[in-house]
């Protein structure tokens, strides 16, 4: 069991305060990714579950027991770093052995959880080895082991995919999965990459400048973004955000052209339109309905096709087609969303409507 | 001749340097101050081998290297193992204090946030530009005070002064280099402090200490001024002052004094060539990734 309760947590360094108030409830078993630009707080807030760093305001508890000043030891927790942090000096079981031995555990269960632990990662022929003459995906399976044999009811993992190359990447990704599912703790997973966050989450909490902006299942996240940042930060290519003036039932952009559609009750003269590249389609040439757009280049990807064109107030809208189609620069297109597919957003707060 | 004959002439004739090249003058420069750097040694060496006649009528001579009747001498009829044992002490000693509360205090400033951290190595540094010989006559009257002039402290005392200054600045910039992760991952796997330090970053410190100790073993070795001042108890003196003895005021044997100055440049070079060795080792063993 473990529920992680985190209530008004603030951290300030010095004089600039990088979280604002974090309340988070998190689950037992649940997979939780922290996804947010760089800066965003979202490794500061790691630390502080970890106990690294103390929490400036607020309280985080882990199973309804205060941790605020718990040594990071004796929460329960153990975390893989990004730079996987293994000690240079010393051989892969030594690493693992570390950390276990200072529990005050005797020498067959520490053989024994280092067995364990190397023969789920497939590390049992790199044992005598020093982390320097391991690859970046060996000393990758290290770092977690050395999490995994602590034993701990939460893993932290601070961006552990980064150090890796595309390939490796994807593949250290379904492990990290499987070990969810072999081991079944709790996991917090740091990322910025938000294919990874899609691919591993329970649930994701999406962070910016010290802020929780929304907390979801990949799917609500996808489906129903909270505001105009989620909305942008999940999906790839990002959705293309419209501000579009409402009227007479259409929705319409200056000499650009207009579509059928109202917007939800609340919205004002302009709303900010949310089109996600799968939500339009392509006419050539003009069209009355639909707005008017110049190609600027087709990237082309195999099982895809993204077309890049520009609306007539300037925003670049990318739409997903067929692999086989291709506009030139500069040719005339009409870009012609599906009514159902549209997000709509408060045009001065950013909020959805 | 067309022009562009003339012009490769012109670029036939840019002498030495395009003969050898940059890195090829270079390579003669070195060579000529390495002979000139290891003259001395050698004549030093050569002259350990000869009796006080041959000195002075053959000066630059090979000798008989057979001829061991100067180092028997030495060995025998002076103080000299005595003085060997002295600086080997008074050295190892220094060293091995400067090392420990060198690392100890770069440790701190470097790893901890406290007030006045950055004062402190400022203060250490300072004494990088302290001329500690200018103090001679204060530490000679505290020294007294403390009573203990004439004996091992007072040179030791002296020695880790003037080693911490430098050892600080060196540990303070290598230990900040050291990932900061790899603490969080000992304090994450619980534990204490000291344990870090001892089992985690002191290991990984090694290069940053060989080149502390290499910088420190030299000057206290050879240094003259100090035990000069500081000890008048023949048993007590270091090899430097200890040599000086064999200089009568009436005659001096040059080649027991030579062969002893030898003998006491050869620990010192061996150990040297050791902690090299080490530092380089240490440097290229991807320790730090």
């Amino acid at each position: 069991m473990a529920r992680l309760s985190l209530k008004g947590v603030k951290k300030r360094f010095k004089e600039t305060e990088v979280l604002h108030g974090i309340d988070l409830e998190i689950g037992d078993r649940e997979f939780v990714v922290f996804v947010g630009p760089s800066g965003c707080g979202k490794s500061t807030l790691l630390r502080l579950i970890a106990g690294l760093d103390p929490i400036t305001e607020g309280s985080f508890r882990l199973n309804e027991k205060l941790m605020n000043t718990v040594p990071p030891s004796k929460r329960g927790i153990s975390m893989v770093f990004q730079s996987y942090a293994l000690y240079p000096h010393m051989d892969v079981y030594e690493n693992m052995a570390f950390g276990i031995r200072l529990m005050g555990l005797d020498k067959p269960e520490i053989d024994k959880r280092i067995g364990e632990a190397a023969k789920m990662l497939q590390l049992e022929p790199l044992l005598k080895r020093k982390p320097r003459e391991l690859s970046g995906g060996q000393r990758q399976r290290v770092a977690i082991a050395r999490a995994l044999v602590r034993k701990p009811q939460v893993f932290l993992l601070d961006e552990p995919l980064s150090n890796l190359d595309a390939a490796l990447r994807s593949e250290v990704r379904l492990e990290i999965a499987k070990l969810h599912q072999d081991i079944g703790g709790t996991m917090i997973y740091v990322t910025h990459d938000q294919i990874e966050a899609m691919t591993l989450a329970d649930k994701i909490v999406v962070m910016n400048e010290g802020r929780i902006e929304q907390v979801g299942t990949p799917h609500e996240l996808y489906e129903s973004p909270a505001n105009t940042f989620v909305a942008t930060f999940i999906g790839s290519p990002k959705m293309t955000l419209l501000e579009a003036r409402t009227a007479n039932g259409k929705l319409s952009i200056p000499n650009g052209g207009s579509v059928t559609g109202s917007a939800p009750d609340g919205a004002g003269e302009t709303v900010t339109v949310g089109m996600r590249p799968d939500a339009l389609d392509i006419a050539e040439g003009d069209a009355p309905e639909g707005f008017g757009a110049d190609v600027v280049y087709t990237e082309y990807l195999g099982n895809d096709a993204y077309v890049y064109a520009r609306l007539a107030d300037g925003t670049l809208v990318s739409v997903r087609a067929a692999p086989k189609t291709y506009y030139p620069a500069n040719a005339r297109i009409t870009v012609m969303p599906r009514a159902e597919a549209l997000h709509y957003f408060d045009s001065a707060s950013g909020a959805r409507l | 001749m067309t022009a562009t004959s003339a012009k490769a002439m012109t670029y036939d004739n840019k002498g030495i340097l395009s003969t050898l090249g940059r890195d090829g003058l270079l390579q003669v420069i070195l060579i000529a101050n390495t002979v000139l750097m290891l003259f001395p040694v050698v004549i030093m060496v050569f002259s350990g081998f000869k009796s006080n006649m041959e000195i002075f009528n053959n000066p630059f001579a090979v000798p008989d290297f057979a001829n061991l009747s100067n180092y028997i001498d030495v060995w025998t009829q002076t103080n000299f193992v005595r003085y060997l044992f002295n600086s080997v002490f008074v050295t190892g000693f220094s060293l091995l204090l400067i090392l420990v509360l060198g690392t100890m205090a770069a440790y701190a400033i470097a790893r901890y946030e406290f007030f006045g951290a950055s004062f402190l190595l400022l203060f250490f540094i300072a004494g990088l530009t302290l001329p500690l010989k200018l103090a001679i006559i204060p530490l000679f009257i505290l020294f007294r005070d403390l009573g203990i002039l004439n004996s091992y402290w007072a040179l030791i005392a002296v020695y880790v002064a003037m080693g911490l200054p430098s050892t600080v600045f060196i540990m303070t910039g290598f230990i900040r280099s050291l990932p900061r992760e790899l603490e969080d991952a000992a304090r994450m796997d619980g534990a204490s402090e000291l344990r870090i330090m001892w089992s985690v970053m002191l290991p990984l410190t090694r290069p940053a200490m060989i080149i502390s100790a290499i910088h420190n073993l030299v000057p206290i070795w050879n240094d003259f001024f100090f035990p000069l001042v500081f000890i008048q108890n023949d048993a007590l003196k270091t090899l430097p002052q200890g040599l000086t003895s064999f200089m009568g005021e009436y005659t001096t044997d040059w080649g027991v004094m030579f062969a002893g100055l030898t003998l006491a440049a050869a620990p010192i070079t061996v150990v040297y060539v050791i902690l090299s060795r080490q530092f380089i080792n240490g440097m290229t063993s991807g320790a730090l990734k």
